[in-house]
Protein backbone atom coordinates (compact mmCIF):
# COMPACT_ATOMS: atom_id res chain seq x y z
CA UNK A 1 0.00 0.00 0.00
CA UNK A 2 1.23 3.80 -0.68
CA UNK A 3 1.31 5.58 2.00
CA UNK A 4 -1.03 7.91 0.42
CA UNK A 5 -3.76 6.34 2.70
CA UNK A 6 -2.03 8.11 5.91
CA UNK A 7 -3.93 11.77 5.76
CA UNK A 8 -1.81 14.35 4.52
CA UNK A 9 -0.96 16.52 7.54
CA UNK A 10 0.13 13.96 9.27
CA UNK A 11 2.21 12.73 6.42
CA UNK A 12 3.49 16.09 6.66
CA UNK A 13 4.58 15.53 9.99
CA UNK A 14 8.49 14.60 10.12
CA UNK A 15 9.97 12.08 12.35
CA UNK A 16 11.44 12.83 15.40
CA UNK A 17 15.36 13.54 15.28
CA UNK A 18 15.08 12.15 18.94
CA UNK A 19 13.30 8.91 17.62
CA UNK A 20 16.27 8.23 14.89
CA UNK A 21 18.76 8.91 17.68
CA UNK A 22 17.32 6.20 19.85
CA UNK A 23 17.15 3.18 17.95
CA UNK A 24 20.58 3.78 16.82
CA UNK A 25 21.22 3.79 20.74
CA UNK A 26 18.91 0.98 20.92
CA UNK A 27 21.59 -1.29 18.90
CA UNK A 28 24.16 -1.03 21.16
CA UNK A 29 25.35 -2.30 24.62
CA UNK A 30 26.66 -1.09 26.86
CA UNK A 31 26.18 2.65 26.65
CA UNK A 32 25.80 5.55 29.21
CA UNK A 33 23.16 7.19 28.48
CA UNK A 34 22.68 11.50 29.72
CA UNK A 35 19.83 10.95 26.72
CA UNK A 36 17.29 10.57 28.73
CA UNK A 37 14.65 13.09 29.76
CA UNK A 38 12.94 11.69 32.74
CA UNK A 39 13.88 10.85 36.54
CA UNK A 40 15.90 8.69 37.00
CA UNK A 41 14.35 8.11 40.53
CA UNK A 42 11.25 5.61 41.22
CA UNK A 43 8.28 7.39 42.11
CA UNK A 44 8.98 7.58 45.47
CA UNK A 45 7.24 5.24 47.88
CA UNK A 46 4.65 6.89 49.83
CA UNK A 47 2.96 7.91 46.30
CA UNK A 48 3.26 3.65 44.94
CA UNK A 49 2.03 2.90 48.16
CA UNK A 50 -1.11 5.29 47.94
CA UNK A 51 -2.31 4.27 44.36
CA UNK A 52 -1.47 0.13 45.20
CA UNK A 53 -4.35 1.17 48.69
CA UNK A 54 -6.25 2.98 46.21
CA UNK A 55 -6.57 -0.17 43.98
CA UNK A 56 -6.97 -2.17 47.14
CA UNK A 57 -10.26 -0.35 47.88
CA UNK A 58 -11.91 -0.96 44.56
CA UNK A 59 -11.33 2.49 42.89
CA UNK A 60 -10.98 1.22 39.34
CA UNK A 61 -13.86 3.47 37.47
CA UNK A 62 -14.09 6.26 35.69
CA UNK A 63 -13.69 9.88 37.08
CA UNK A 64 -15.53 13.10 36.25
CA UNK A 65 -14.19 14.32 32.97
CA UNK A 66 -12.61 17.02 34.44
CA UNK A 67 -11.05 14.63 36.83
CA UNK A 68 -11.79 13.93 40.74
CA UNK A 69 -12.95 16.30 42.86
CA UNK A 70 -10.22 15.79 45.46
CA UNK A 71 -7.31 15.81 43.46
CA UNK A 72 -8.55 19.33 41.29
CA UNK A 73 -8.92 20.54 45.00
CA UNK A 74 -5.76 19.40 45.73
CA UNK A 75 -4.10 21.44 42.42
CA UNK A 76 -6.08 24.32 43.30
CA UNK A 77 -4.24 24.71 46.67
CA UNK A 78 -0.73 23.60 45.61
CA UNK A 79 -0.53 26.01 42.50
CA UNK A 80 -1.99 28.93 45.20
CA UNK A 81 0.57 28.01 47.46
CA UNK A 82 3.80 27.50 45.32
CA UNK A 83 3.07 29.82 42.44
CA UNK A 84 0.40 32.81 43.76
CA UNK A 85 -2.66 32.01 41.52
CA UNK A 86 -5.45 30.83 42.33
CA UNK A 87 -8.25 28.70 39.98
CA UNK A 88 -11.78 27.42 41.12
CA UNK A 89 -11.22 23.71 41.20
CA UNK A 90 -14.80 23.44 39.91
CA UNK A 91 -14.96 24.93 36.64
CA UNK A 92 -10.67 26.11 36.22
CA UNK A 93 -9.22 23.13 36.00
CA UNK A 94 -8.92 20.05 33.98
CA UNK A 95 -6.91 16.56 34.93
CA UNK A 96 -5.31 15.29 31.60
CA UNK A 97 -2.66 12.70 30.63
CA UNK A 98 0.80 14.47 31.02
CA UNK A 99 0.96 17.58 30.36
CA UNK A 100 1.37 16.72 26.80
CA UNK A 101 -2.14 15.99 26.19
CA UNK A 102 -2.99 19.31 27.89
CA UNK A 103 -0.89 21.00 25.55
CA UNK A 104 -2.69 19.90 22.73
CA UNK A 105 -5.81 20.22 23.95
CA UNK A 106 -5.28 24.07 24.47
CA UNK A 107 -4.27 24.17 20.97
CA UNK A 108 -6.96 22.52 19.34
CA UNK A 109 -9.27 24.67 21.56
CA UNK A 110 -7.44 27.81 20.83
CA UNK A 111 -6.56 27.76 17.11
CA UNK A 112 -8.27 27.99 13.80
CA UNK A 113 -6.69 26.98 10.59
CA UNK A 114 -3.56 28.90 9.85
CA UNK A 115 -3.55 30.69 13.24
CA UNK A 116 0.20 31.27 14.35
CA UNK A 117 1.83 30.12 17.25
CA UNK A 118 5.00 31.22 18.71
CA UNK A 119 7.41 29.33 20.43
CA UNK A 120 10.68 29.69 22.00
CA UNK A 121 13.52 27.10 20.21
CA UNK A 122 15.36 25.11 21.33
CA UNK A 123 12.39 23.33 22.86
CA UNK A 124 10.55 20.61 23.78
CA UNK A 125 10.28 18.28 20.35
CA UNK A 126 6.32 18.22 20.51
CA UNK A 127 5.73 21.55 20.38
CA UNK A 128 5.61 22.40 16.39
CA UNK A 129 3.95 18.66 15.24
CA UNK A 130 1.54 19.80 17.94
CA UNK A 131 0.93 23.07 16.52
CA UNK A 132 0.45 21.30 13.69
CA UNK A 133 -1.86 18.84 14.31
CA UNK A 134 -4.31 21.36 15.48
CA UNK A 135 -4.33 23.42 12.30
CA UNK A 136 -1.97 26.16 13.74
CA UNK A 137 1.13 27.60 12.08
CA UNK A 138 4.58 26.90 14.50
CA UNK A 139 6.82 29.68 14.05
CA UNK A 140 10.23 29.68 16.44
CA UNK A 141 11.42 32.10 18.04
CA UNK A 142 15.35 31.35 19.01
CA UNK A 143 17.01 31.55 21.60
CA UNK A 144 20.88 32.35 22.16
CA UNK A 145 23.25 30.68 24.66
CA UNK A 146 24.69 34.53 25.53
CA UNK A 147 21.47 34.90 27.11
CA UNK A 148 21.48 31.63 28.59
CA UNK A 149 18.92 30.81 26.60
CA UNK A 150 16.13 33.12 28.32
CA UNK A 151 13.78 34.48 25.90
CA UNK A 152 13.93 38.30 24.84
CA UNK A 153 10.95 40.13 23.55
CA UNK A 154 12.60 42.11 20.90
CA UNK A 155 13.24 38.35 19.26
CA UNK A 156 9.35 37.86 19.78
CA UNK A 157 8.26 41.27 18.02
CA UNK A 158 10.00 40.68 14.84
CA UNK A 159 7.72 37.57 15.21
CA UNK A 160 4.52 38.91 15.48
CA UNK A 161 1.98 38.87 12.58
CA UNK A 162 -1.87 39.82 13.00
CA UNK A 163 -2.36 36.24 12.81
CA UNK A 164 -0.54 35.10 15.66
CA UNK A 165 -3.14 33.91 18.49
CA UNK A 166 -0.86 31.85 20.93
CA UNK A 167 2.66 32.06 22.96
CA UNK A 168 3.76 29.26 24.01
CA UNK A 169 6.84 29.24 27.15
CA UNK A 170 8.29 26.12 28.71
CA UNK A 171 10.38 27.60 31.37
CA UNK A 172 12.53 26.12 32.88
CA UNK A 173 13.47 24.67 29.37
CA UNK A 174 13.92 21.50 28.09
CA UNK A 175 16.65 21.18 26.36
CA UNK A 176 19.09 23.98 27.69
CA UNK A 177 17.82 24.31 31.77
CA UNK A 178 16.92 28.33 30.59
CA UNK A 179 14.77 30.10 33.36
CA UNK A 180 13.21 33.67 32.87
CA UNK A 181 14.45 36.44 34.87
CA UNK A 182 11.13 38.35 36.81
CA UNK A 183 12.05 41.63 34.73
CA UNK A 184 12.22 39.82 31.33
CA UNK A 185 9.14 37.79 31.91
CA UNK A 186 6.97 41.27 32.64
CA UNK A 187 8.00 42.13 28.90
CA UNK A 188 6.89 39.20 27.82
CA UNK A 189 3.54 39.63 29.80
CA UNK A 190 3.09 43.27 28.16
CA UNK A 191 4.05 41.65 24.85
CA UNK A 192 1.13 39.43 25.29
CA UNK A 193 -1.59 41.99 26.33
CA UNK A 194 -0.35 44.04 23.76
CA UNK A 195 -0.89 41.87 21.20
CA UNK A 196 -4.04 40.00 22.65
CA UNK A 197 -2.59 36.76 22.74
CA UNK A 198 -3.17 33.55 25.23
CA UNK A 199 -0.57 32.06 26.52
CA UNK A 200 0.23 28.61 27.40
CA UNK A 201 2.66 28.04 29.93
CA UNK A 202 4.18 24.62 30.93
CA UNK A 203 5.56 24.44 34.07
CA UNK A 204 6.32 20.92 33.73
CA UNK A 205 10.25 21.98 34.82
CA UNK A 206 9.19 24.47 37.17
CA UNK A 207 9.71 23.13 41.06
CA UNK A 208 13.10 21.85 39.61
CA UNK A 209 15.09 25.17 39.56
CA UNK A 210 18.09 25.78 41.90
CA UNK A 211 20.28 27.68 43.72
CA UNK A 212 17.65 29.67 45.75
CA UNK A 213 15.95 30.70 42.93
CA UNK A 214 11.99 32.06 42.98
CA UNK A 215 10.64 30.53 40.24
CA UNK A 216 7.59 33.07 38.86
CA UNK A 217 4.88 31.45 36.64
CA UNK A 218 3.80 34.11 33.92
CA UNK A 219 0.12 33.24 35.21
CA UNK A 220 0.62 35.42 38.61
CA UNK A 221 1.22 38.37 36.81
CA UNK A 222 -0.92 40.84 36.99
CA UNK A 223 -3.58 40.51 34.17
CA UNK A 224 -2.26 37.67 33.07
CA UNK A 225 -4.34 35.11 34.01
CA UNK A 226 -7.14 35.69 32.00
CA UNK A 227 -5.14 35.43 29.47
CA UNK A 228 -3.34 32.56 30.59
CA UNK A 229 -2.72 28.35 30.32
CA UNK A 230 -1.36 26.93 33.35
CA UNK A 231 -0.31 23.57 32.07
CA UNK A 232 1.79 21.46 34.49
CA UNK A 233 2.07 17.92 35.65
CA UNK A 234 3.74 15.50 37.95
CA UNK A 235 6.17 13.73 36.04
CA UNK A 236 9.58 15.20 36.65
CA UNK A 237 8.92 17.29 40.21
CA UNK A 238 7.85 13.62 41.42
CA UNK A 239 9.11 11.07 38.96
CA UNK A 240 6.08 9.96 37.87
CA UNK A 241 6.60 10.28 34.00
CA UNK A 242 5.03 6.59 33.18
CA UNK A 243 1.67 7.46 35.33
CA UNK A 244 0.85 9.86 32.50
CA UNK A 245 -0.81 12.72 34.74
CA UNK A 246 -0.90 16.37 34.31
CA UNK A 247 -3.22 19.45 34.21
CA UNK A 248 -4.56 22.80 33.00
CA UNK A 249 -5.84 25.62 34.61
CA UNK A 250 -7.36 28.47 33.17
CA UNK A 251 -10.05 30.56 32.67
CA UNK A 252 -13.69 28.26 32.61
CA UNK A 253 -14.16 28.95 28.77
CA UNK A 254 -10.82 27.51 27.67
CA UNK A 255 -11.05 24.96 30.19
CA UNK A 256 -14.40 23.77 29.43
CA UNK A 257 -13.65 23.49 25.73
CA UNK A 258 -10.79 21.35 26.32
CA UNK A 259 -13.13 19.06 28.46
CA UNK A 260 -15.43 18.99 25.45
CA UNK A 261 -12.35 17.20 23.15
CA UNK A 262 -10.86 15.68 26.21
CA UNK A 263 -14.44 13.55 26.70
CA UNK A 264 -14.73 12.20 23.87
CA UNK A 265 -11.00 11.50 23.15
CA UNK A 266 -9.95 10.23 26.50
CA UNK A 267 -12.75 10.80 28.67
CA UNK A 268 -11.02 11.25 32.07
CA UNK A 269 -7.51 10.77 33.21
CA UNK A 270 -6.65 6.95 34.80
CA UNK A 271 -8.20 7.22 38.26
CA UNK A 272 -4.77 5.22 39.68
CA UNK A 273 -3.10 8.10 38.59
CA UNK A 274 -5.40 10.36 39.94
CA UNK A 275 -5.17 8.39 43.40
CA UNK A 276 -1.13 9.03 43.33
CA UNK A 277 -1.24 12.57 42.43
CA UNK A 278 -3.34 13.64 45.22
CA UNK A 279 -0.36 12.10 47.71
CA UNK A 280 2.40 13.33 45.86
CA UNK A 281 0.21 17.40 46.06
CA UNK A 282 -0.52 16.39 49.24
CA UNK A 283 2.55 14.42 51.19
CA UNK A 284 5.71 14.73 48.29
CA UNK A 285 7.15 17.70 49.47
CA UNK A 286 9.92 15.92 51.27
CA UNK A 287 10.48 13.83 48.83
CA UNK A 288 10.92 16.25 46.08
CA UNK A 289 13.11 18.14 47.57
CA UNK A 290 15.39 15.17 48.40
CA UNK A 291 15.16 14.84 44.47
CA UNK A 292 16.19 18.08 43.93
CA UNK A 293 18.93 18.43 46.38
CA UNK A 294 20.53 15.49 44.55
CA UNK A 295 19.66 16.86 40.69
CA UNK A 296 21.86 19.93 42.23
CA UNK A 297 24.56 18.25 43.21
CA UNK A 298 24.65 16.36 39.66
CA UNK A 299 24.29 19.28 37.82
CA UNK A 300 27.61 21.16 39.36
CA UNK A 301 28.90 18.32 38.66
CA UNK A 302 28.60 17.83 34.97
CA UNK A 303 29.12 21.74 34.62
CA UNK A 304 32.43 21.74 36.19
CA UNK A 305 33.07 18.59 34.02
CA UNK A 306 32.21 19.79 31.38
CA UNK A 307 33.71 23.30 30.64
CA UNK A 308 37.42 21.54 31.82
CA UNK A 309 36.40 19.28 29.10
CA UNK A 310 36.54 21.82 26.75
CA UNK A 311 32.88 22.23 25.75
CA UNK A 312 31.93 25.31 27.70
CA UNK A 313 27.89 25.55 29.03
CA UNK A 314 26.34 27.81 30.96
CA UNK A 315 25.18 26.57 34.66
CA UNK A 316 21.83 26.20 34.27
CA UNK A 317 19.25 27.08 37.03
CA UNK A 318 16.80 24.50 36.15
CA UNK A 319 15.59 21.44 34.48
CA UNK A 320 17.60 18.57 34.46
CA UNK A 321 19.88 19.44 31.14
CA UNK A 322 23.18 20.96 30.14
CA UNK A 323 23.27 22.21 26.73
CA UNK A 324 27.22 22.35 26.23
CA UNK A 325 28.44 24.25 23.15
CA UNK A 326 30.31 21.79 21.12
CA UNK A 327 31.04 24.17 18.26
CA UNK A 328 35.18 24.60 19.10
CA UNK A 329 35.11 20.81 18.13
CA UNK A 330 34.55 21.51 14.42
CA UNK A 331 31.97 18.97 14.50
CA UNK A 332 27.92 19.10 13.76
CA UNK A 333 25.98 18.54 16.63
CA UNK A 334 24.28 15.01 14.84
CA UNK A 335 27.98 14.42 14.06
CA UNK A 336 29.31 15.06 17.46
CA UNK A 337 26.99 12.70 18.87
CA UNK A 338 27.50 9.86 16.58
CA UNK A 339 30.96 9.83 16.97
CA UNK A 340 30.59 10.27 20.41
CA UNK A 341 28.06 6.94 20.70
CA UNK A 342 30.71 5.20 18.32
CA UNK A 343 34.04 5.95 20.03
CA UNK A 344 33.22 6.14 23.64
CA UNK A 345 29.27 4.79 24.04
CA UNK A 346 28.23 7.57 25.52
CA UNK A 347 24.40 9.15 24.63
CA UNK A 348 24.06 12.96 24.25
CA UNK A 349 21.14 14.23 22.36
CA UNK A 350 22.05 16.54 19.25
CA UNK A 351 20.73 20.18 19.97
CA UNK A 352 19.18 19.41 16.76
CA UNK A 353 16.45 17.51 17.71
CA UNK A 354 14.85 20.57 19.38
CA UNK A 355 14.83 22.80 16.45
CA UNK A 356 17.08 23.92 13.90
CA UNK A 357 18.61 26.66 16.39
CA UNK A 358 19.92 23.85 18.53
CA UNK A 359 23.27 23.59 15.67
CA UNK A 360 26.13 23.84 17.94
CA UNK A 361 24.98 22.31 21.08
CA UNK A 362 24.02 18.89 22.26
CA UNK A 363 21.66 17.83 25.43
CA UNK A 364 23.09 16.35 28.27
CA UNK A 365 20.78 14.79 31.01
CA UNK A 366 22.25 14.30 34.67
CA UNK A 367 19.15 12.47 35.24
CA UNK A 368 21.22 9.32 36.18
CA UNK A 369 23.31 8.13 38.41
CA UNK A 370 25.96 9.88 39.86
CA UNK A 371 28.40 7.23 39.46
CA UNK A 372 26.87 6.86 35.27
CA UNK A 373 27.80 10.82 34.85
CA UNK A 374 31.22 10.56 36.56
CA UNK A 375 31.96 8.04 33.76
CA UNK A 376 30.07 10.12 31.19
CA UNK A 377 32.00 12.93 31.53
CA UNK A 378 35.12 11.32 31.88
CA UNK A 379 35.01 9.41 28.22
CA UNK A 380 33.51 13.03 27.20
CA UNK A 381 36.95 14.34 28.48
CA UNK A 382 39.15 11.71 26.22
CA UNK A 383 36.74 12.18 23.36
CA UNK A 384 36.98 16.07 22.90
CA UNK A 385 41.07 15.96 24.03
CA UNK A 386 41.14 13.23 20.64
CA UNK A 387 39.58 15.20 18.31
CA UNK A 388 41.50 16.02 15.35
CA UNK A 389 41.78 19.95 15.07
CA UNK A 390 41.69 21.11 11.42
CA UNK A 391 41.65 24.80 12.41
CA UNK A 392 44.19 25.77 15.30
CA UNK B 1 27.29 22.80 55.26
CA UNK B 2 23.61 21.03 55.59
CA UNK B 3 24.24 19.07 51.90
CA UNK B 4 27.73 18.11 52.90
CA UNK B 5 26.94 16.53 56.05
CA UNK B 6 23.95 14.69 53.80
CA UNK B 7 26.30 13.39 51.58
CA UNK B 8 28.88 11.92 53.99
CA UNK B 9 26.00 10.32 56.79
CA UNK B 10 25.35 8.44 53.11
CA UNK B 11 27.80 7.70 51.78
CA UNK B 12 31.19 8.82 53.80
CA UNK B 13 33.24 6.97 51.36
CA UNK B 14 32.75 9.25 48.47
CA UNK B 15 35.84 10.48 47.05
CA UNK B 16 36.61 13.76 47.66
CA UNK B 17 37.47 15.14 44.30
CA UNK B 18 33.60 14.12 43.07
CA UNK B 19 32.39 15.29 46.31
CA UNK B 20 34.39 19.21 46.16
CA UNK B 21 32.71 18.91 42.12
CA UNK B 22 29.37 18.29 43.78
CA UNK B 23 29.44 20.93 45.61
CA UNK B 24 31.23 23.41 43.81
CA UNK B 25 34.31 23.92 46.26
CA UNK B 26 38.05 23.35 45.72
CA UNK B 27 39.20 20.28 47.47
CA UNK B 28 41.42 22.22 50.41
CA UNK B 29 37.61 24.22 50.73
CA UNK B 30 36.12 21.10 51.46
CA UNK B 31 38.95 19.69 53.54
CA UNK B 32 39.08 22.78 55.55
CA UNK B 33 35.11 22.32 55.90
CA UNK B 34 35.52 18.65 57.04
CA UNK B 35 37.81 19.11 58.95
CA UNK B 36 36.37 21.54 61.12
CA UNK B 37 33.58 19.17 61.62
CA UNK B 38 35.92 16.31 62.74
CA UNK B 39 37.35 18.53 65.56
CA UNK B 40 34.00 20.33 66.18
CA UNK B 41 32.76 17.01 67.20
CA UNK B 42 29.90 17.33 64.97
CA UNK B 43 31.47 14.33 62.53
CA UNK B 44 32.45 11.53 64.83
CA UNK B 45 33.34 8.72 62.77
CA UNK B 46 32.28 6.36 59.97
CA UNK B 47 31.16 3.35 59.38
CA UNK B 48 29.85 0.84 57.04
CA UNK B 49 26.57 -0.33 56.84
CA UNK B 50 26.88 -4.08 56.80
CA UNK B 51 23.94 -6.59 55.40
CA UNK B 52 23.63 -9.26 57.92
CA UNK B 53 22.49 -11.92 55.47
CA UNK B 54 25.62 -11.77 53.50
CA UNK B 55 27.86 -11.64 56.62
CA UNK B 56 28.59 -15.17 58.04
CA UNK B 57 28.77 -14.30 61.35
CA UNK B 58 27.28 -15.68 64.66
CA UNK B 59 27.00 -12.00 66.08
CA UNK B 60 23.63 -11.26 67.71
CA UNK B 61 21.85 -7.84 68.13
CA UNK B 62 19.37 -7.28 70.90
CA UNK B 63 17.32 -3.95 71.52
CA UNK B 64 17.07 -3.68 75.39
CA UNK B 65 14.41 -1.76 77.31
CA UNK B 66 15.42 -0.45 80.12
CA UNK B 67 13.44 0.65 83.33
CA UNK B 68 15.93 3.18 85.83
CA UNK B 69 14.96 5.05 88.80
CA UNK B 70 16.59 8.47 87.88
CA UNK B 71 18.95 10.27 90.11
CA UNK B 72 18.36 13.24 92.60
CA UNK B 73 21.64 15.32 90.62
CA UNK B 74 21.70 13.93 87.11
CA UNK B 75 19.16 12.20 86.28
CA UNK B 76 19.25 9.70 83.75
CA UNK B 77 23.20 10.61 82.29
CA UNK B 78 25.41 8.84 85.18
CA UNK B 79 24.09 5.83 84.62
CA UNK B 80 23.04 6.14 81.03
CA UNK B 81 26.76 6.89 80.61
CA UNK B 82 27.92 3.96 82.59
CA UNK B 83 25.91 1.54 80.21
CA UNK B 84 27.16 2.76 77.40
CA UNK B 85 30.45 2.41 78.99
CA UNK B 86 30.05 -1.33 78.23
CA UNK B 87 31.73 -2.18 74.70
CA UNK B 88 28.78 -4.70 74.25
CA UNK B 89 26.56 -1.85 74.08
CA UNK B 90 26.64 -0.52 70.76
CA UNK B 91 24.01 2.91 70.96
CA UNK B 92 22.02 4.07 74.19
CA UNK B 93 18.87 6.13 73.90
CA UNK B 94 16.94 8.15 76.33
CA UNK B 95 13.78 7.44 75.20
CA UNK B 96 9.60 8.74 76.17
CA UNK B 97 7.01 6.41 76.60
CA UNK B 98 7.16 3.14 78.81
CA UNK B 99 10.78 3.04 79.48
CA UNK B 100 13.58 5.31 79.96
CA UNK B 101 16.33 4.04 78.48
CA UNK B 102 16.71 1.96 74.95
CA UNK B 103 20.03 0.10 75.01
CA UNK B 104 21.32 -1.62 71.44
CA UNK B 105 23.93 -4.42 72.01
CA UNK B 106 25.94 -6.46 70.15
CA UNK B 107 27.46 -10.18 71.14
CA UNK B 108 29.64 -12.63 69.20
CA UNK B 109 26.56 -14.88 70.19
CA UNK B 110 23.22 -15.20 72.34
CA UNK B 111 25.31 -15.93 75.32
CA UNK B 112 27.06 -13.04 75.44
CA UNK B 113 24.21 -11.58 75.31
CA UNK B 114 22.26 -12.89 77.67
CA UNK B 115 25.34 -12.94 79.88
CA UNK B 116 25.71 -9.02 79.51
CA UNK B 117 22.01 -8.48 80.53
CA UNK B 118 22.75 -11.16 83.03
CA UNK B 119 25.56 -9.88 85.18
CA UNK B 120 25.71 -6.27 83.95
CA UNK B 121 23.06 -4.11 83.12
CA UNK B 122 20.42 -5.74 85.20
CA UNK B 123 22.52 -5.58 88.28
CA UNK B 124 23.24 -2.01 88.20
CA UNK B 125 21.54 -0.36 91.11
CA UNK B 126 19.19 1.68 89.59
CA UNK B 127 17.94 -0.42 87.09
CA UNK B 128 14.34 -1.65 87.54
CA UNK B 129 13.77 -3.97 84.64
CA UNK B 130 15.16 -4.84 81.26
CA UNK B 131 12.87 -6.25 78.75
CA UNK B 132 15.50 -7.87 75.77
CA UNK B 133 14.07 -8.11 72.18
CA UNK B 134 16.65 -9.91 69.88
CA UNK B 135 16.96 -8.68 65.99
CA UNK B 136 15.56 -11.47 63.57
CA UNK B 137 16.25 -9.99 60.19
CA UNK B 138 17.00 -6.55 58.88
CA UNK B 139 15.35 -4.46 56.15
CA UNK B 140 16.60 -1.36 56.52
CA UNK B 141 19.13 0.26 58.39
CA UNK B 142 20.56 4.25 58.53
CA UNK B 143 18.59 4.69 55.59
CA UNK B 144 19.71 1.74 53.53
CA UNK B 145 17.31 -0.75 52.39
CA UNK B 146 18.99 -4.32 52.87
CA UNK B 147 16.55 -6.04 50.03
CA UNK B 148 18.21 -4.58 46.88
CA UNK B 149 15.32 -3.56 44.55
CA UNK B 150 16.14 -4.99 40.62
CA UNK B 151 16.46 -2.07 38.47
CA UNK B 152 13.80 -1.37 36.33
CA UNK B 153 14.38 -0.86 32.48
CA UNK B 154 14.31 2.44 31.08
CA UNK B 155 14.58 3.45 27.81
CA UNK B 156 17.96 5.00 26.66
CA UNK B 157 16.69 8.48 24.95
CA UNK B 158 13.65 10.18 25.76
CA UNK B 159 12.71 13.59 24.64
Amino acid sequence: MSSSRIAEHVRNIPRSGIRDFFEIVQSMKGVISLGIGEPDFVTPWHIREAAIYSLEKGKTGYTSNLGTPRLRRAIAKYVEQYFAVEYNPHDEIIVTVGVSEAIDLALRSLLNPGDEVLYHEPCYVSYSPSIQLAGGVPVAVSTHSKDEFSLKVSDLEKAVTPKTRVLMLNFPTNPTGAVMPLEELKKIAAFAVKHDLVVLTDEIYSELTYDELPHHSIAALPGMKERTLFLHGFSKAFAMTGWRIGYACGPADIIEAMMKIHQYSMLCASIMSQEAACEALERGQRSMERMKEEYRLRRNYIVSSLNEAGIPCHLPKGAFYVFPDIRATGLSSKDFSLQLLDAKKVAVVPGTAFGSSGEGYVRCSYAAGMDQIKLACERITEFVRDIPRTAS
Amino acid sequence: MDSLIRILKQNSAIPRADLARQLGLSEPELTAKITKLESGGTILGYHAVINREKWDTDAVTAVIEVRVTPEREGGFDRIANRIAGFEEVQSVYLMSGGHDLMVVVEGANLREVASFVADKLSTIEAVQSCATHFRLKTYKENGMLHAVEEATERLSVTP
